[in-house]
């Protein structure tokens, strides 16, 4: 199984006021090719600082993180699903999705059809001429989900991407995300604040230390696959995030008591 | 519920009382006022007082308009208030209150302007708007120098062109300047103080040095140029400051999605920027207009604020109010159509 994703002992410092501060410390990680991991920790640990060092987006101050390229070098080494959204307001939904496409110079009529299959996946086909500033905050995410996989890149980093929607479309985007993982087999790192989510989703769920974050512990999800929203009502999927559950629960007490 | 209660609270506004009350009270206050003649010490009470009475009569007859009939009334609210406030100012005027010599009656302003516009100056060679529908008869009798001679002789166009040139020649390099200094720390750095403190400085202070600059210190050069460094500066600054509130997230989104430097420039940061830079531009046409009427009244022998000035000099006030008409018509037409650019540039605002 080839390696997709090394960090080794990865180490972030922002400099503040107050000296540095250490948002990520000596944390550990590889994914391997095709492997779907979910990333859980409280908020303020670093996760999604970790996802912008993968991308390229920053730099590390020590240590080593990096996404191992695969023979292609035409295709896309990640593409980011960001916490924030991040869609150009200055384009419309159809544009959006197409962008990383026409950056790499695609034809109009090609990169058009790739981005309508896309948003008729996520269900926005109907608002493909829409500019963000027209549509919901869970608009938007599905756009940002969009985008990211129109471009096909080799690794999805997705930051919390069904975060702000309701109950009844994340649980839809869920089984659509299963589905389309069947699909593709895509290497992805996933962030999420929900157990349940990442359980269901993920072949493996590794949990973070609250502030300066590290990795605390991790837990294989051997539930078979293909799953959909059936598989959470398991007595095996209970059991699983009752287990991650109660590994975490002082892990967010800790993070919370620090904050006070 | 709510029907019961809403009957009952239009009820008390049923009758024509709630507008015709504070009318028939507005015309005792203003018959009373004249009578005992008490504008001279008392008009800024009587004006007050006579300004509630007509939102109220106003309030009284929009309680009573069916629910359909409330937007078109507002839109003619919105007219038919300057209209009123035109009135009273003819009325007042006319009748004495108001010194005609200082507030000549609108009639008499809108005549002048007539005069104007449809005569030519023999004194000074001029008109106001050029004389256009002489166009075709100069076409025939002289070609085109005589259409151009026409041009030359417009008071409207001497601003308008001045305007426009210095707009554009000061705010293009700007965007340009701008660009590089919200995109550049170094250059930043470098010019943002020496900027800012230029930026406050009145231009007009410098029209002085830029007549010695220019071989010919009365012509349009450092007129020109004047309105070129008020916009400069200001479309400058905020160009700089619409580069660098780009959200930083779009940035990283930009990168991430595999946009080289031209398209990060071209997808990202410059549509980014326009609202801003926009708002610069804006600001930027209004100081251009400020600059142009103020250097006219000064140094020039053509143009809407030589009008002004010159119609001050020998006492025409309605000349005068009227060609500050033009100046006004001059300023809402020019924002009018930099909106028009702004909505084809940034159709995702709306
Ligand atoms: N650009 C920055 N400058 C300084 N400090 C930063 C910066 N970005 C993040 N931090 C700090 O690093 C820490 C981790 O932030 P990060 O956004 O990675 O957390 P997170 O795990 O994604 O949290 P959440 O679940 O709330 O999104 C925080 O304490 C934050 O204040
Ligand atoms: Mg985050």
């Amino acid at each position: 199984m080839t390696q997709k994703i090394v960090a080794l002992q990865a180490t972030k410092r922002y400099p503040s006021k107050a000296g540095m501060v250490t948002a990520l410390e000596g944390f550990d990680l590889t994914v391997a090719e095709g492997e779907f991991v979910c990333l859980v920790g409280p908020s303020g640990c670093g996760k999604s600082t970790f996802l912008r060092i993968l991308a390229g987006l920053e730099d590390l101050t020590v240590g080593e993180a990096r996404i191992v390229p695969g023979d292609d070098p035409r295709r896309p080494l990640n593409n980011v699903v960001f916490q924030e959204y991040a869609v150009f307001p200055w384009k419309t939904v159809l544009d959006n999705v197409a962008f990383g496409l026409q950056m790499r110079g695609v034809g109009k009529a090609e990169r058009y059809a790739v981005a309508e299959r896309w948003l008729t996946k996520v269900g926005l086909k109907r608002f493909a001429d829409y500019y963000p500033s027209q549509i919901s905050g869970g608009m938007k995410q599905r756009v940002s989900i969009a985008r990211a996989l129109a471009n096909d890149p080799e690794v999805l980093l997705m930051d919390e991407p069904l975060g702000a929607l309701d109950a009844q479309t994340r649980a839809v985007l869920q089984e659509e995300l299963l589905r389309i993982w069947e699909e593709t087999h895509k290497t992805v790192l996933y962030v999420t604040h929900s157990i349940e989510e990442a359980v269901l989703l993920g072949d493996r769920v590794v949990l973070m230390t609250a502030h300066p974050g590290t990795k605390k512990s991790e837990f294989v999800v051997d539930l078979p696959r293909p799953r959909d929203l059936a598989t959470t009502s398991t007595p095996e999927f209970a059991a699983l995030t009752g287990a991650i559950w109660e590994d975490l629960r002082d892990e967010v007490r800790r993070a919370m008591e620090a904050q006070a | 519920m709510s029907a019961g209660a809403a009957a009952t609270g239009r009820t008390g506004a049923r009758g024509p009382g709630a507008w015709l009350t504070p009318l028939v009270g507005l015309v005792v206050l203003l018959a009373v006022a004249s009578l005992l003649g008490l504008w001279r010490s008392w008009w800024w009470a009587i004006l007050g007082a006579g300004f509630v009475l007509v939102v109220l009569a106003a309030e009284g007859a929009s309680r009573r308009l069916p629910f359909r009939f409330q937007t078109p009334f507002e839109r003619a609210l919105a007219w038919l208030f300057p209209l009123l406030v035109l009135a009273a100012w003819e009325w007042l005027s006319t009748s004495g209150v108001l010194n005609p010599r200082w507030f000549p009656p609108p009639s008499r302003i809108v005549g002048a302007l007539w005069d104007l516009t449809v005569n030519y100056d023999r004194f000074s060679g001029t008109s106001l708007i050029g004389r256009p529908w002489l166009i075709p008869a100069r076409l025939t009798e002289q070609g085109w120098p005589g259409v151009v001679a026409l041009f030359n002789e417009s008071h409207v166009w001497a601003t308008l062109s001045r305007v426009i040139v210095g707009f554009v020649l000061g705010a293009v390099p700007a965007l340009l300047v701008g660009m590089v200094m919200g995109l550049n720390r170094t250059v930043r750095t470098m010019l943002d103080s020496t900027m800012s403190a230029i930026y406050v400085l009145p231009k007009i202070a410098i029209f002085p040095i830029l007549m010695l600059v220019f071989p010919d210190p009365f012509g349009e050069g450092p007129k020109v140029t004047v309105v070129a460094i008020s916009a400069f500066f200001l479309v400058a600054l905020s160009t700089m400051a619409g580069v660098q509130g780009i959200d930083k997230v779009l940035l990283q989104a930009g990168s991430n999605f595999g946009a080289n430097r031209w398209q990060m420039l071209r997808h990202v940061i410059l549509p980014g920027a326009l609202p801003i830079v926009f708002n610069g531009l804006r600001l930027a046409l209004g100081t251009a207009l400020i600059v142009i009427v103020a250097v006219e009244f000064v140094r020039a022998k053509t143009g809407v604020g030589y009008l002004v000035y010159y119609h001050w000099q020998v006492l025409g006030t309605p000349k005068m109010y009227a060609a500050l008409l033009v100046v006004m018509v001059l300023g809402v037409g020019l924002t009018a159509l930099l909106q028009l650019v702004e909505r084809l540039v940034m159709p995702w605002r709306r």
